[in-house]
């Protein structure tokens, strides 16, 4: 482990970061855009826990657990009020969920 | 090159390339699939940072449970396939891209030139030890205690909303 050096890890999480913004840029699909936010939750996690084991102190992985179930809270209301949106207007695709566009 | 960073570059390798395919692919399953294999990636660079119960927790929290919700509504609500992802020449294209590369470059500067590198020496034995059970469950249930409490009432908030939610028929 040590003879990795952290930028390593952190610049994978950046990178992982940056696609999962520019998956919510591209992608149309709400379902989709939901799980690019997972992708960016969990490159925060990857930089966290390498903080966190190259420090030798678990604090940084106990954030990780906290964000894991905010994640898992998150999907289940984001998941629910997709399905709410579906009913009523048959599609997921965010460029036609526009009723708060101005 | 010893084993450890093969294996790092083995599972960088995977995690990058499954989220790259993750957002180009058309179909959503597809995506989420390839979103799991990033997860168990990541799970793996988890376990070379000595973090052996986020590891597992990673692989079934995220791969397991909230990926298996994500395949349910996905097949429940069977949408269709996005016609075009990076063909159509809209400007939002041009945007994300560039918005894209800026927040590389601005968190790789943070990295590299951000930051004041002073040789710390990582103790191994600490990190080692950071990563238990043990110590993860002793920080948890002493000095965290509240916000575990906090975060078992976010959940059952979480499930009652998300129950309200799919049921109601809003008129």
């Amino acid at each position: 482990m040590s003879s990795i050096p952290i930028e390593y890890f952190l610049i994978l999480s950046a990178f992982m970061f940056v696609v999962g913004v520019a998956g919510v840029l591209i992608r149309r699909n709400a379902i989709v855009v939901f799980m690019c936010i997972e992708l960016m939750l969990n490159s925060a996690n990857l930089s966290l826990v390498a903080f966190s084991s190259y420090l030798g102190n678990p604090i940084g992985q106990i954030f990780v657990f906290f964000v894991m179930t905010v994640a898992a809270a998150e999907a289940a209301v984001g998941l629910a009020i997709i399905i709410a949106v579906f009913r009523n207007k048959l599609t997921v695709n965010i460029d036609e969920i526009n009723i708060f566009k101005w | 090159m010893n084993i450890e960073l093969i294996l790092f570059i083995v599972l960088a390798l995977v995690a990058s390339v499954s989220s790259l395919m993750m957002i180009t692919r058309r179909g959503a399953v597809i995506s989420a699939v390839f979103l799991v294999l990033n997860f168990f990636a990541l799970a793996g660079l988890y376990l070379l940072l000595n973090a052996q119960f986020i590891a597992v927790v990673q692989v079934i929290v995220y791969a397991g449970a909230i990926m298996v919700l994500f395949l349910f509504v996905l097949m429940l609500l069977r949408t269709d396939n996005e016609p075009k992802i990076l063909m159509d020449r809209r400007p939002i294209k041009l945007f994300a891209l560039l918005i894209t590369v800026f927040v590389f470059i601005q968190i790789a500067y943070l990295i590299f030139v951000g930051t004041p590198s002073e040789n710390l020496s990582p103790d191994q034995l600490k990190s080692i030890n950071s990563g238990t059970i043990q110590t993860i469950g002793q920080e948890l249930y002493t000095n965290y205690i509240i916000p575990f409490e906090v975060a078992g009432f976010l959940l059952l908030a979480a499930t009652i909303g998300a129950m309200v939610l799919a049921k109601k028929k809003f008129e």
